[in-house]
């Protein structure tokens, strides 16, 4: 458990680094987990080399949820768009440092889901965009 | 009084430790619940010395396994105060008795713009089945409300009853809330207004005496895993003369009585509802499970739950951070629901399962009911005849580290 909740983890969920929403933005999404309720909305933003220059999230759910998005968008700043639309689950649990079982999967890999989403300029997410 | 000890060592799982050094602590009963060594040996001797196909075998294995198939039947019928077995249809749980009733009884007698009756306290398996029908056949849904302590609203039921719905479909007992709903006034209600009644029994079957001829409930349904039995088999429990004017479920064999390359004629009941190879070891291992309770006494098996769960709600009300859902304790079953003030259940039940114990976290398939609480999700300890108050303790000092951890 001491190795499941992780200082990393339990850091990212009590002060998010880029919680936070953007009144300008260039790529958004939201979307829920609606077996646990988690609700994650994203706003990003690139700079003139067409890198992720902002990236800010708002929303609600569980310590793994919330701390894979806060460490999910420090990553992805400064990384071009094809970059995002690279990452993986693998690239998520690296993140995290830990595993998981399926059910607590889906609640770390909700925001790369919401963020490949707002990358792809999709208007609904779904699950094949993080196996 | 039940002796603990004793029950405890009759439950093999309980022995293993989840992780080195602690113990299991199951407080998840309301999903499933453990098994007996007698229901395991039930079902092992039988597949060991007498397992072939039912009905129509003409051999010693057949006549004995269907004997063991049919002796399980009678028993169920008997906790239940079933006049007839042939009124106890085997299902695959729950869930498979509702949709039962709705295919062969619903479609057949209910017509478009017809009113079904549920409650806004209803598990998903008392919901989506209706919302199926309810797409299908244009009937409408209306619910009898909640009041805010968490029990039915029977005022605005009698209201609703004025509407002339053709079924009232409620549960016994809340899977979330614990709440113990008046099933005998209920019913006798919903007939005086001309409506069938159906009710899901799945937490209260298990838990406390049910007598189906005192209740007078048109059909009745529960499942077996979660009073000591096998997985993927239930009952329905319904009245003869309705159950004889039904339409089949599923079709195939042993539901019939004839079949000709023109159509079929169908079987007898039960069997018109039970139609393929049926689980034959897993009615033989809820007879086991029958047996194995009224041996203890469902009425010892409440008294023991009551206490517990009036211990499980006086210590959490020392935890000022814990709030829990449903009606003070003389309305509640065995189900203690709370919400751990700015901590997600999964994260609870996380932490909670480091120390073996295991709780459920979510939305317990009652999704609405949730939405009408305004939570998204909540934790949920639901105890059986083999917790003691030492598991309870063990709960509250992992809430104690929970609340360190995240708060």
């Amino acid at each position: 458990m001491d190795d499941f909740y992780r200082e990393i983890i339990i850091d990212h969920y009590k002060s998010p680094a880029h919680r936070g929403q953007l009144e300008h933005k260039d790529y958004s999404f939201e979307d829920e987990n609606p077996l646990c309720g988690d609700f994650i909305h994203v706003d990003l933003t690139l700079d003139e080399n067409q890198k992720v220059k902002d990236a800010v999230f708002n929303g609600h759910g569980c310590a793994i949820s919330l701390a894979s998005t806060d460490l999910l968008l420090d990553a992805i700043r400064g990384k071009t768009l094809d970059e995002v639309k690279m990452l993986t689950k693998q690239d998520v649990l690296g993140l995290l440092g830990i595993e998981l079982s399926p059910v607590r999967l889906k609640c770390a890999l909700l925001p790369l889901k919401v963020v490949k989403a707002a990358v792809y300029k999709l208007t609904e997410a779904d699950d094949k965009l993080v196996e | 009084m039940i002796n603990l000890q004793k029950i405890r060592a009759d439950f093999p799982i309980l022995a293993r430790d989840v992780h080195p050094g602690k113990p299991l602590v199951y407080l998840d009963s309301g999903a499933t619940s453990q098994k007996p060594a007698a229901v395991i040996e039930s079902m092992d001797s039988f597949y060991r010395t007498s397992n072939a196909n039912i009905h129509r075998g003409i051999y010693v294995l057949a006549e004995e396994a269907t004997a063991l198939y049919e002796q399980a039947r009678l028993k169920i019928a008997n906790f239940i105060g079933a006049p007839f077995p042939r009124e106890i249809i085997f299902t695959r749980n729950t869930t498979e008795s509702i949709n039962l009733v709705s295919h062969a009884w619903a479609k057949k007698f209910l017509n478009a713009g017809d009113l079904i009756l549920l409650s806004e306290m209803e598990h998903h398996s008392n919901l989506v089945p209706w919302f199926m029908l309810a797409k299908e056949k244009g009937i409408r849904i209306e619910y009898i409300p909640l009041t805010s302590q968490g029990l039915l609203d029977l005022d605005k039921y009698q209201q609703l009853l004025q509407k002339e719905p053709k079924l009232v479909a409620f549960t016994h007992m809340s899977n979330v809330l614990g709440t113990i709903n008046p099933v005998k006034p209920m019913v006798e209600m919903a007939h005086r207004a001309g409506a069938m009644v159906l009710v899901d029994a799945a937490q209260s079957v298990p838990h406390f005496p049910v007598n189906v001829n005192f209740l007078e409930a048109d059909f009745l349904a529960f499942s077996a895993h979660k009073m000591c039995g096998p997985t993927g088999i239930g009952v329905l429990f319904g009245r003869e003369a309705m159950l004889e004017k039904m339409d089949p479920f599923l079709g195939g064999g042993e539901m019939i009585k004839k079949v000709t390359y023109e159509g079929f004629i169908p079987n007898e009941i039960p069997y018109k509802f039970e139609a393929g190879t049926p689980a034959i070891a897993e009615a033989i291992g809820f007879g086991a499970a029958v047996d194995y309770l009224s041996q203890i006494g469902m009425d010892s098996i409440a008294e023991h739950e009551k206490e517990i769960t009036r211990y499980t709600l006086e210590c959490l009300s020392n935890l000022k951070w814990v709030q829990v859902l449903g009606p003070p304790i003389e309305f509640k079953g065995g189900v203690v629901s709370f919400v751990v003030e700015g901590i997600h259940p999964h994260d609870v039940a996380q932490v909670l399962d480091s120390e073996g114990i295991a709780i459920r976290a979510g939305h317990h398939c009652a999704m609405p009911l949730h939405q009408k609480l305004g939570i998204t999700a909540s934790s949920r300890a639901s105890f059986y005849l083999y917790n003691t108050k030492e598991e309870v303790d063990k709960l509250v000092i992992g809430l104690n580290k929970v609340r360190q951890i995240f708060a």
